[in-house]
Formats: structure tokens, C-alpha cells, sequence
């Protein structure tokens, strides 16, 4: 069975419930109390989405929390990947993926102030951003101590580590510091160490390696 | 331009915050009047609040209904009573507060409105062909000194998610306070009694505000979420038609906008502010 764990007022939430209607696709919908209960934050939310996003898709226990990947699987699901997600047409659409996240981040962020009256200052979207930041040095934290390099599974570094590093490297003009994130800290240098690495302005290059040095004597 | 509020204005009692919205220990900033206000909840329970340009001077604070409640002048002492909300078998709910660019006095008006339901609350409030607005009645009281609209009477398919199936629900509206309405409808749980639904404007300035909405219900078998939700779809409904009105303040001048018959309690309502002498998010009449 299908779940959408959902918040009637989300405009991403809304993507998903569209795309479930476009393709007729069988689903229960969970309501999340996003706002005002900040429902998202509760332990149970946050074993299926560690960051407290929503739209979260629990199929039998697949639990997808992207929405790209969401979309991606209700089109494969439904039998209509080839109408909804063409092989020939990838490319442009991650395109639009991006743009839909930039919207989110600029327009969809602006009717949440005003929706909420919440976080309109700097300070709240800092705190939002160590939030991401802690999920991500978690996360880099425990992939070390099973002897992974990167984001995602594998040997090589993907387009995970590509897409998360600007905004993590960047982020201290943001007024946030990563200080507390040692594991991040290793983890940039590493990106940083990957052969053809550029730099731009306000990234650093990874200083002489010194990987045989020991955590905590750096 | 902002104008400044009258003394009928400053003395009102404002909603800034759910009171379960403010933890002990978390200083929270709100804008109230187009002033900045900040405010916090001590390790005691007791509400702080006070104008972000003046620490010093500590400004009225109550809470009632599931809010926190202020003051920039000289309040009354006690709020306007909801007496079913202290009956022991309701769920009184803070459903939410919602941000919307338009004026306090219109937003209360299009609470008090029954004409749209059909349109933009489709198959919830209202459904073409049930479209008609039936004659009901409207008292300004003053020994209350509130607006009343009784005998309300409009056929709805889902008056409430308690409600299974189309029925013609009976609603009483009552406006305690310039920027304050609530509502009565019949309850599909229980006939005999009615569920409580209210919207507490905050005008953060006089074509914004925040929407608290309260509810305080005869259902026990909803959850808060669902209802919550319920009351979240229907004012994210709204919200767009808001946003829309032209123009945003709300015009006293009994010849500004063209009233049907279904408008008595806007027509009442706008009179009634008129004599209180409420200056902020309308546009009073020429003198």
C-alpha cells in the first residue's frame, strides 16, 4: 500500500497529490500536523524523514522523502514512466526540478513567512540550517565508521556529494559556522581532495593531504 | 502611509500567539499595529510582553481561549466571554495562525458571509444549486455591545467532518470585538447544541494580519489533526479571495460598495465600527 504522509497546505505535498490523482495511482493519505503542531518534529516523523521534510511515500515500506525520487516513483509505479518521466527528456526535467527548488526556496519560503509569521529572520533560518547541518554530520559520521567516503553508497563520490557541497561550503558567509560538525569538516576535505576539484570564490582548496594525520590532532 | 489608531483602536485587546505556541525560556517578536512587540512565557507560566523599542515598560497580557492576548492602550478588564468554552466535554483547538495580506475588518466580513460558500467552498460549506442566502436576522446589541446574526440558515454537503451527509445548518454569528468573530453552527454530533468556531484577527498592520482561528467542538471522534486540517482547507480557500479584495481596507461609507440583501450583517457590521470610531484597516467615512 501507498502512504503519503501529507500537510494539506504544502505546496509540495501538493506535487505528490497531483501527480496521485494525474495517474489514478491506488493511496492513503497520513495528515501530518505540520502547522501549527509541528508534528514533523516528533521522533516518529523523524524516523521516516531524518530532516522533517514533508511529502514523505512509504510503499510497503520503501520510504522516499525527495520528491523527485517521489514523483520519479509514482510515475514507475503506475506503469506510466514513459509518459511521466521519458528517458529522452531527463536532463530537461531534472532542469525543472532544480527550478521548482529554487522556487521553493524563494517563493514558497516567502508564503510561509507570511502564512506562519514564523521565521522571518535571520536567525530562524540559521537555526534551520544547523538542523540540516546536524543531519548531515550524522550522517557523514556514521558512513565513516562503516568505511564509506561519501553521501551515497559506493566507492566513487556521486552526484550527492556535487549537489550538497556549494551550499555546505558557502554557508559560514551565511553567518553559520561549522565548528560543530567535525565529520562535515572531513568530508569537504575530501570533496576537496577529488582530482579536478575547483575552487570559487569564498571555497578553499583542501590543505596538503594529511589523511595519516589523526582525527583530533589536526 | 499608516494611520495612527485611534483610542477606540489602542484600547482593544489583540491576539499575537497560540499560548501553547510560546515555551518557557523562548523569546518570540510579533508585530502588532505596526509595532514590533516581543514577548516570552516564564519558567512560571507568566507572559511577558512588551514593544521591541521599549524593554522597560511591561504591556498588558491575558490569555484566553488558547491565546495570548495584548494591549498597546488602556483595555477593558476582562475579554469578550465565549462561555461554551469552558463546558467540559468540548475540544477547544488553536487551529492555526495564518498569515494574510488584507485588512482585519475584511476578513472578518467575509467570516461573516454566507453567499460564497457555494463558490469557493464547494462541496464542503456550500454547493450549487443550494445557492440562496435565506432572510436572517441582525442586531447591533448594546447591552453587549456586539453584532448578532441569528436564525442563519444554508445548506451545506459537509457542514463539518463530523457530518456525513448534506444537511441545512443553522449558524449564529456573533462580532464581540472590531476584529473578532464568532461563530455558532449546529452540530451534526449533537442537534441540540452547536460547535464554536472563531477567528481572532491580529492586524500587524492595517493590510495584514495573522488569523488565529479557535474552534471548540462536540466531536470525539476526530482527531486534532483532522480537524485542524478541516478548518486549514477551508481558510486556505479563502485566503486567495482575501488577497483579492479591492481595495484591501474595509470602506465605511454605506455608498462605497453595493450591499445585497445577504450583506445585512456586513452592512451592520460596518456601521457598528463606524460609531466605535475604528480607524485602522478601514476607510472611514468622509466626515
Amino acid at each position: 500500500m501507498i502512504i503519503l504522509y501529507d500537510f494539506e497546505l504544502s505546496a509540495e505535498c501538493y506535487a505528490v497529490r497531483l501527480l496521485l490523482g494525474f495517474t489514478g495511482l491506488a493511496h492513503e493519505i497520513r495528515p501530518v500536523d505540520m502547522f501549527p503542531g509541528r508534528e514533523q518534529d516528533e521522533a516518529w516523523f523523524r524516523a521516516l524523514s531524518p530532516d522533517g521534510t514533508l511529502p514523505v511515500l512509504d510503499d510497503d515500506g520503501l520510504v522516499l522523502t525527495a520528491l523527485p525520487a517521489i514523483l520519479a516513483h509514482i510515475a514507475a509505479r503506475s506503469g506510466g514512466l514513459g509518459r511521466w518521466w521519458p528517458a529522452a527528456a531527463r536532463d530537461e526535467i531534472a532542469r525543472w526540478f532544480a527550478h521548482a527548488e529554487s522556487l521553493a526556496d524563494s517563493a514558497l519560503r516567502a508564503r510561509w513567512i507570511i502564512t506562519t509569521g514564523d521565521g522571518h529572520s535571520l536567525p530562524v533560518l540559521q537555526a534551520r540550517a544547523h538542523a540540516l547541518l546536524r543531519t548531515l554530520d550524522r550522517h557523514v559520521w556514521f558512513a565513516e565508521k562503516s568505511g564509506a567516503d561519501w553521501l551515497a553508497a559506493g566507492a566513487h563520490p556521486s552526484l550527492a556529494d556535487v549537489a550538497v557541497f556549494p551550499a555546505v561550503a558557502l554557508c559560514e558567509e551565511g553567518g553559520i559556522s561549522r565548528q560543530d560538525y567535525p565529520a562535515i569538516r572531513r568530508w569537504l576535505d575530501r570533496v576537496r581532495r577529488i582530482p579536478g576539484f575547483h575552487v570559487m570564490s569564498g571555497v578553499f582548496p583542501a590543505g596538503p593531504a594529511r589523511a595519516d594525520v589523526p582525527f583530533g590532532s589536526q | 502611509m499608516s494611520t495612527t489608531p485611534s483610542a477606540a483602536v489602542l484600547n482593544l485587546w489583540y491576539p499575537i500567539s497560540a499560548g501553547e505556541d510560546a515555551k518557557p525560556g523562548q523569546r518570540r517578536s510579533t508585530v502588532l499595529l505596526d509595532q514590533g512587540l516581543n514577548y516570552e512565557r516564564g519558567a512560571d507560566g507568566g507572559l511577558t510582553v512588551w514593544r521591541a523599542t521599549d524593554g522597560a515598560t511591561a504591556l498588558p497580557v491575558i490569555e484566553r481561549y488558547g491565546f495570548i492576548w495584548t494591549s498597546l492602550g488602556t483595555p477593558p478588564a476582562e475579554l469578550f466571554p465565549i462561555p461554551e468554552y469552558a463546558e467540559s466535554d468540548r475540544f477547544n483547538i488553536c487551529a492555526g495562525s495564518i498569515g494574510v495580506n488584507v485588512s482585519a475588518p475584511r476578513a472578518i466580513e467575509n467570516f461573516l458571509d454566507m453567499g460564497h460558500f457555494p463558490y469557493v467552498h464547494t462541496g464542503i460549506l456550500g454547493e450549487e444549486p443550494h445557492t440562496e442566502v435565506k432572510e436572517y436576522d441582525v442586531e447591533i446589541s448594546g447591552e453587549r455591545d456586539e453584532v448578532l446574526a441569528t436564525r442563519c440558515r444554508f445548506f451545506q454537503p459537509q457542514a463539518a467532518l463530523s457530518a456525513s451527509e448534506g444537511i441545512e445548518v443553522e449558524y449564529v454569528y456573533r462580532v464581540p470585538h472590531p476584529y473578532v468573530a464568532v461563530l455558532y453552527k449546529s452540530c451534526p454530533a449533537q442537534p441540540s447544541r452547536m460547535d464554536v468556531i472563531a477567528i481572532f484577527c491580529q492586524p500587524m498592520g492595517e493590510e495584514m494580519v495573522r488569523a488565529h482561528l479557535m474552534l471548540s467542538m462536540l466531536d470525539d471522534v476526530n482527531t486534532l489533526t483532522s480537524m485542524r486540517r478541516f478548518q486549514q482547507t477551508i481558510f486556505g480557500q479563502d485566503r486567495p479571495i482575501l488577497e483579492n479584495q479591492y481595495p484591501k481596507k474595509l470602506p465605511l461609507d454605506p455608498r462605497a460598495e453595493t450591499p445585497i440583501r445577504a450583506d445585512k450583517s456586513a452592512i451592520a457590521y460596518r456601521r457598528w465600527l463606524s460609531q466605535k470610531g475604528i480607524n485602522y484597516g478601514v476607510i472611514p467615512e468622509a466626515a
